[in-house]
């Protein structure tokens, strides 16, 4: 089964262990400037937003990669950024949509999330379940539930 | 080695910054942060300095646990003489500008002398250069930070600021970071305004690389995380109410001081309260509290988030505070309502966002609004001299008062020396409710008799987060102690207020303590950083840092005279509640507390005691 990054902003407290949690898996460094998911602080609402890759099934940065560095992870269905490949063209981070992959101007390569080879460290770090890996077919689940259960209350 | 081992020092006289190795050996005698920045201060300059003077030095410390993984760990703290109290000042905050510092690649920054004209410090990683504020000046702490992320076209700075009641010196002005996290007490923001210092804007993409052994390091934060997260305070109440959840509970103890301590239950409590912040506004539908939130690293989240009612008279007008903001907290709730009478929320969020917005510490201001309000009633001060009738209990003298303040205008001038010297000029300085001229906080010392004997010895003045007995004397942690009584009170708070300094020394929320003891947090640090960090010796560093700020308030004039509560405490019975009858008792525990301190009848510690803690 696949599963896939599930993110709550309502359940989201800023505390950013996710991000030290991602930055210390991928560099062995505590450094949320090098996280791959990103917390938002929207301040007039209060909220703040977890974001990340959402592994697109169309993935366009695979698809304007000229030396093919970002690869399907057949077993995770995440796209993964093959550093050893990766000349730094900067081409996918045009190409993607939301900006979830990034130049790194240090080490002259891209990054973006891949998942953690299945096991993402950010999901393990959430204090507060505003970070998930679940079945990547019902994402929708708890929302579902939710107006189950409102929809129940209703009919009683 | 969780620290960088690398200090910044900033001569704003010169214009310079500098980078030198941090002192280890100091660091292995008092971890980082809080007692680490007290060594350093109390080494550079004389304890007698004007606090306000070029020679008085400002220091901005992180803990070895600040910028990594464990919970809370985001801590930073400010250490300077107070200009509020004279003492040694050592305010902590949390949000995330401590943990980004760290990650520049620095344990600490020192500031000393004064710039000609005022400045901010950029730091990126290790470049570090002062640039032109005169833009800067005269604006709020949340304009500052916009215009500073504006001008480097940078979103990701993380920045601490001093308002305008930093530059117009008012004596318990903060310093505020992340627009509402402050480094709250003794007006180290005024140092900050003293030395033309508009702001510190950090950017830190280094990360922290160098805990001890990852791995170990990483089951102890777990550990602890657990702990936290299965207490009913850190794990429920914290998250769900806030510090908030005390309002209900302290009132009923009848510890809640009222009215500037005149009374010590407050009749519209319940108004106040967490509780009342998640009901439903009958003027607009909606509910004050939006959401909590957490500072860099916690996973407590007891941070409030609410939006003030846009219909309420202190805001119909003025949109730009309509936005969601941080509060109520409970000191702030209390200061800003109990203190002074006044039991409507809206404005007390109102003057909570004026305090956050301009940098000043609600908790001594709005003590200071209840004593011109007890001065009003009497007859001292007169409706013409404030500019309002300011009767306990007026909602409209609080917002009037708070934006003067802000702007350093009018009789907000008077407000902005503090309670103490605002009532010794106008000929009473009976009704300052303070100990070393910093105000009380939200637990009368009559009904909790050994918070009394806290903040009559704590090194900063009155303050709770020096030794936080009430969860002793309230709450049953770790154990139940009777709040009326005084026997054993002086080990108490001898015991809260050494194991307290190790909280904030090593970069972490003292709120943690509702569930933590030191032996929560030793395996963290014993894994993070090098050496021994046994119980033995956490034990012995706390005791050694609170005497270290002992020493420097000896050697700056205090003395034991200074140890003592306002004659009200002493004198006038508690009228009401458990604790009906009951004065404070400070007199009798103090000369025990020496005694279990190993320090003499004066309060000077003994030649024995200093030697047995390095001293």
């Amino acid at each position: 089964m696949l599963k896939s990054l599930h993110l709550d902003p309502l359940k989201c407290t800023g505390c950013l262990q996710c991000e030290m949690a991602c930055s210390y898996e991928k560099t062995g460094v505590v450094n949320p400037a090098k996280s791959r998911i990103k917390i938002f602080n929207f301040e007039a609402e209060g909220r703040k937003v977890p974001y990340t890759c959402t592994q697109c099934a169309e993935a366009w940065c695979m698809a304007a990669c000229p030396v093919e560095a970002i690869k399907l992870d057949k077993g995770t269905g995440a796209k993964v950024v093959l550093e050893d490949t990766c000349v730094g063209c900067k081409v996918c981070t045009i190409a993607c949509p939301f900006g979830t992959v990034n130049y790194m101007a240090d080490v002259g390569k891209v990054q973006k999330c891949d998942l953690c080879g299945g096991d993402p460290a950010c999901a393990k770090a959430c204090p507060t379940g505003a970070i998930t890996y679940i079945d990547a077919d019902w994402t929708g689940l708890d929302k579902m539930r939710a107006w189950a259960e409102k929809a129940n209350a209703a009919a009683l | 080695m969780a620290w960088n081992r690398k200090v910044l020092r900033v001569n704003l006289t010169n214009g310079t910054c500098n980078a030198e190795p941090l002192n280890m050996e100091w660091a292995n005698d008092y971890l980082g942060s809080r007692g680490l920045g007290t060594k350093y201060l109390f080494e550079e300059i004389d304890p007698k300095v004007d606090p306000l003077s070029p020679d008085n030095k400002l220091i901005m410390a992180t803990g070895p646990l600040t910028g990594t993984m464990a919970s809370t760990g985001g801590r930073y703290t400010v250490i300077t003489k107070g200009p509020l109290t004279g003492a040694i000042a050592c305010s902590n905050s949390g949000g995330y500008f401590g943990a980004e510092l760290k990650f520049a690649g620095w344990d600490m920054i020192i500031f000393e002398g004064k710039s000609a004209k005022p400045v901010y410090l950029y730091v990126e990683n290790d470049k570090a250069e002062l640039r032109d504020a005169s833009h800067l000046w005269g604006k709020t702490c949340w304009e500052t930070e916009d215009l500073i992320k504006e001008s480097h076209q940078d979103p990701q700075i993380r920045i601490a600021s001093i308002g305008r009641s930093g530059e117009n010196q008012v004596m318990f002005a903060c310093i505020v970071n992340d627009l509402h996290r402050a480094a709250g007490r003794s007006g180290v923001g005024a140092v900050m305004g003293s030395k033309n210092l508009k702001a510190v804007a950090l950017r830190g993409t280094v990360g922290v690389s160098g805990i001890k052994d990852f791995a170990a390091f990483l089951k102890a934060s777990n550990d602890a995380k657990k702990v936290l997260k299965e207490n009913a305070v850190t794990g429920q109440g914290l998250p769900t109410y806030g510090t908030q959840v005390l309002m209900n509970v302290i009132n009923e103890v009848g510890a809640l001081p009222t009215r500037n301590h005149l009374d010590v239950q407050f009749e519209d409590a319940s108004k106040i309260s967490a509780e009342a912040m998640h009901e439903v506004r009958e003027s607009d539908g909606k509910k004050h509290l939006l959401t909590n939130a957490a500072c860099f690293g916690c996973t407590i989240a007891c941070g409030r988030i609410s939006k003030i009612d846009q219909n309420h008279f202190t805001v119909v007008n003025s949109p730009k505070y309509w936005g969601a903001s941080g509060g109520l907290e409970y000191e702030a709730a209390w200061a800003l309502g109990a203190a002074n009478g006044v039991g409507d929320l809206e404005a007390l969020q109102y003057a909570n966002m004026l305090c956050n917005e301009d940098g000043y510490d609600p908790i001594t201001f709005g003590a200071t609004v209840g004593a011109v309000m007890e001065l009003y009633e009497m007859g001292v001060l007169t409706k013409e001299q404030i500019g309002i009738e300011a009767p306990f209990g007026s909602a409209k003298a609080l917002a009037f008062l708070a934006e003067l303040t802000s702007r350093g205008e009018g009789f907000g001038k008077e407000v902005g020396l503090g309670s103490k010297r605002l009532c010794e000029k106008y000929g009473h300085p009976e009704l300052s409710m303070s100990v070393k001229g910093q105000e009380f906080p939200a637990y009368d010392g009559r009904g909790i008799q050994g918070i009394g004997l806290n903040y009559a010895t704590s090194n900063r003045g009155a303050c709770h987060v020096r030794g936080y007995t009430v969860a002793s004397e309230v709450l049953g942690i770790p154990v139940k102690t009777e709040p009326t009584a005084t026997e054993g009170k002086p080990e108490l708070v001898k015991a809260f207020q050494d194991a307290t300094t190790i909280f904030d020394s090593a970069g972490i929320c003292l709120f943690t303590s509702f569930a933590w003891t030191l032996a929560d947090v030793q395996p963290q640090l014993q894994a993070a950083c090098e050496g021994d960090w046994s119980m033995e010796k956490l034990n012995l560093v706390g005791e050694r840092i609170w005497n270290l700020e002992r020493e420097f308030n000896l050697a700056a004039g205090f003395t034991r005279k200074d140890d003592d509560l306002p004659p009200r405490l002493k004198n006038e019975p508690c009228k009401t509640g458990p604790a009906k009858g009951v004065v404070s008792h400070v007199e009798e525990m103090l000369p025990e507390y020496y005694k279990v301190r190993g320090w003499d009848s004066e309060g000077v510690p003994t030649a024995q005691t200093r030697t047995r803690l390095g001293l």
